[in-house]
């Protein structure tokens, strides 16, 4: 037995229980079990409980590889390790199930349940079960500490397979709609017979998956050496290409997805519009500004107000157009109105009172004083949709809204890209950096800050006209702060300063989890959205601090780093200028 | 040192006095800085040298007297105005805009101008060719003296009349800190006023033409620089010297 660091093998086991223990307690392994994935292997509520398993047995015995040193050989001391990981998370899912069984703690623990418990033991119960309670968790730490031995290619393959295999299981109900759509509903009755993946479907997807594999390595390295070619008229021949396709693939998209998904989708890009305007704020400007949700409300309900035939004031029943100015004039004045007096402050102060903005934006909507203009707690109700003539888009057609989304993303990310390669755009990222040396520099502070939150406050304003014509109705409760942390929760996420982190961020979260009170396309993690979110975030926040989709001054960053490095060694280790000069402490003080 | 002190006056300050909050800073200051002079203002900690280079830049606003730029009272303007009238700042320690690139952070210097920089651009890599080789590198990874010059190059992107610079030779190397000596000296000949607040005398004094001696917000001396390096008490009280 060569090199097996023991501590790092007893870290991950420790975890491999502790992941399933946590996964069982806070009920996903139970709320999840009657959502099959893989008939009749696999269900959503074991993937939950056991996915972590291999990845743990993988990582007990991953030495890593230094530079410079010989690479530990790999052996079955490898497999060792991982079924050693996956049998000591078993051992802990044990006891766990044991202590389940004997004591009744639903009072507190609400998921404690004896069906828990059955689901533990694969329907052995305690003790009988016990054994494979155990020894399915070793079987995954081993086939994690196996994957060492295999050739990187055949590693690379079967973790694309299995992951291929589990998206197509957790999108089943998107695969077989746009199957049926395409007019193949004879091929999605047979793969998704039972709501689920056929097995012998998983595995010749796993097969197609494993053979393929290796066709398209480096795909996405040669794309990007094209679209980045150092020839500028290829290049921006290529990219043109690109958006063209792009373009094309978007609005066909919504034909091909039919009216649920589209719903996803246009909610994917309310989410992004506000994404990318709370980007410019946080991730240009540097300004954490946690009352966001103040400017989605201003615009939607200006726009509701000034549209709505029972709008509780006045009923002037404008056209959705004719509204939009006015909404992004009130957005702008909220904006400058909410930026004046918090311009001055800086960090954890910013972040506080423009929560506290937002709440006091939220009540005033909500208060008995206001609610002769805007409705108090019932809202503005029967908005109609955006008249185009021909037709009108409302929430009715959730195409339609998914159209108009794109259509404002694609103006707002057009602003967000003119302004950040702009001169004002320089003068955000220098107050970021240091906000008394721009000032020095002759940057005026205060207009650039306030020109921050106003085109930012904008483009949340875009969102909100949008959002109020899509549902037809505002209410307070849509403008909660939730709302705000989960945009900046996307902004973070995806990769701040970066306009495709943003939208990454955006069909990850948004799409895929679900927003606040709207739907993504794993609506069975509804309940659990949250958990999940912030789960995300600090694994974000611990492993990929710049984001999904890193921006290119954060991977210059890197890069110029290692180029540093690079110059140094070559030197031979040695700065100019050294702090070795004599009389060293002559120029301390006077 | 040889250099004419007959201009007229660039950067004045008659009888000022700022406060922070209730706190006197600066009491009855009067400097003032002539067309192609060096001139450097010495003084330990807390004797307010950094507070006039702010006062200087609007930052900080007199609560009494006159801060003239080209003879023109700047009493509450704001900063990016007087940066206009071609006033630029090396902050102290440097204080570069570190995660963006040296290029960045040199156009950041010509924030205010506009048309073409081209010259000055370079006439900043003329003067520092290592800058040249690290225009696309993040500034937070450049060397000391590196950080030194980049600075030096953001604040001459300006070209500014009058080059004000907060300390350069804090937290350098002694032979970095001759050659910034050097370097300022070099900048003075191409014709930029340089009002350098130092706490480093000895070598402040030997570049500079006039020196004034600021002591908890007051100017306590103020002479040629000649004559302060000979002024006894001078020597005694900021030049190291016992006895």
């Amino acid at each position: 037995m060569t090199s097996i660091d023991l501590r790092r093998m007893l870290r991950w086991g420790w975890m491999a229980g502790a992941a399933p223990v946590f996964t069982a307690a806070v009920g996903m392994l139970e709320a999840f079990d009657d959502r099959p994935l893989i008939y009749p292997v696999l269900s959503l509520g074991y993937l939950m409980l056991l996915w972590f398993l291999p990845i743990a047995g993988y990582q007990a015995s991953n030495t890593p590889v230094l530079e410079g040193m010989e690479a530990p050989p790999k052996g079955l001391h490898n497999a060792a390790a991982g079924a050693f990981a996956g049998l000591m998370g078993g051992a802990v899912l044990s006891v766990f199930t044991v202590l389940v069984n004997a004591f009744d703690m639903r009072d507190v623990f609400v998921s404690f349940s004896a069906r828990m418990v059955e689901l533990l033991t694969w329907g052995r119960g305690v003790p009988g079960g016990l054994a494979v309670t155990a020894g399915v968790p070793a079987v995954l730490g081993l086939a994690g500490g196996l994957m060492h031995l295999m050739s990187p290619s055949g590693r690379r393959r079967s973790i694309l397979a299995v992951e291929w295999v589990v998206v197509a299981a957790l999108l089943g109900q998107v695969i077989s709609q746009v199957l049926r759509q395409i007019r193949l509903e004879a091929a999605a009755d047979l793969m998704f017979t039972r709501r689920a993946l056929e097995w012998w479907a998983a595995v010749v997807l796993a097969a197609v998956v494993w053979v393929l594999a290796e066709r398209t390595k480096g795909g996405m390295g040669r794309m990007r050496e094209r679209l980045f070619a150092a020839d500028v008229g290829r290049r921006t021949r290529n990219s043109i290409w690109l958006a063209v396709l792009v373009l094309v693939f978007l609005i066909i998209l919504p034909q091909l997805l039919g009216s649920l998904l589209s719903e996803v989708l246009a909610n994917v890009g309310l989410f992004l519009l506000m994404g990318l305007g709370l980007n410019i704020v946080v991730g240009l400007a540097g300004m954490l500004d946690l009352g966001y949700v103040a400017f989605f409300a201003v615009g939607a309900y200006t726009v509701g107000v000034l549209t709505s035939p029972i709008s509780p004031r006045f009923t002037l029943e404008w056209s959705w157009w004719a509204a939009l100015p006015v909404a992004i004039v009130m957005t702008a004045l909220a904006g400058l109105l909410v930026g004046t007096p918090v311009i001055r402050m800086r960090g954890d102060y910013l972040a506080i009172v423009t929560l506290g903005f937002g709440e006091i934006v939220r009540i005033l909507f909500l208060s008995d004083w206001l609610s002769h203009t805007f409705g108090g707690a019932q809202g503005v109700q029967n908005i109609p949709g955006i008249p185009l003539g021909f037709t009108t888009v409302s929430g009715v057609g959730p195409e339609g809204v998914l159209y108009f989304a794109l259509f404002f993303v694609i103006i707002s990310a057009w602003i967000s890209w003119s302004l950040q390669e702009s001169r004002i755009g320089r003068a955000w990222t220098a107050l970021r950096e240091d906000e008394t040396v721009a000032e020095a520099m002759g940057i005026n502070i205060v207009a650039a800050k306030l020109n921050a939150f106003i085109v930012g406050a904008v483009l949340a304003g875009f969102a909100g006209a949008l959002f109020a014509a899509k549902v037809g109705s505002v209410f307070p409760s849509s403008f909660e702060l939730l709302v705000s942390i989960i945009i900046l929760v996307v902004v973070i996420v995806g990769g701040m300063g970066n306009i495709p982190g943003v939208a990454v961020g955006a069909v990850v979260l948004i799409g895929v989890l679900g927003g606040p009170n709207v739907p993504g396309l794993l609506q069975e993690f509804a309940q659990f959205k949250l958990l999940i979110y912030g789960a995300l975030l600090i694994f974000m926040m611990l492993r990929r601090p710049e984001g999904l989709v890193p921006s290119k001054r954060r991977s210059r960053e890197l890069h110029s780093h290692e180029l540093t490095q690079d110059a140094w060694l070559q030197k031979g280790g040695a700065f100019t200028g050294g702090q070795d000069g004599p009389g060293g402490g002559r120029q301390a003080e006077s | 040192m040889s250099r004419p002190a007959d201009g007229a006056p660039v950067l004045e300050f008659r009888g000022v006095h700022t406060h922070y909050g209730p706190v006197h800073i600066l009491k009855d200051v009067d400097i003032s800085i002539r067309e192609g002079q060096i001139v450097c203002l010495l003084g330990g900690n807390a004797s307010g040298k950094t507070t006039t280079l702010k006062t200087v830049l609007g930052m900080v606003v007199p609560t009494a007297g006159d801060v003239l730029v080209g003879g023109e009272s700047v009493n509450g303007w704001r900063t990016a105005d007087i940066v206009k009238l071609g006033v630029s700042m090396v902050p102290e320690n440097r204080r570069l805009f570190k995660r963006m690139t040296v290029k960045e952070n040199l156009e950041i210097g010509a924030y205010l101008r506009s048309g073409d920089m081209s010259a000055d651009y370079d006439r900043v890599l003329e003067m520092f060719p290592r800058l040249k080789e690290r225009l696309g590198q993040r500034a937070g990874t450049l060397s000391g003296g590196e950080q030194q010059m980049a600075a030096v190059g953001r604040a001459l992107m300006a070209d500014p009349k009058v080059l004000l610079m907060d300390e350069p030779s804090m937290g350098l190397a002694p032979v970095l800190v001759a050659q910034n000596f050097e370097l300022i000296q070099q900048i003075n000949e191409a014709g930029t006023t340089v009002f350098v607040v130092e706490q480093n005398a000895n070598m402040a004094l030997s570049i500079a033409d006039y020196g004034y001696v600021l002591q908890t917000g007051r100017v306590v001396l103020a002479d040629t620089a000649a004559n302060l390096l000979a002024n006894p008490e001078m020597r005694r009280a900021y030049l190291g010297e016992s006895g």
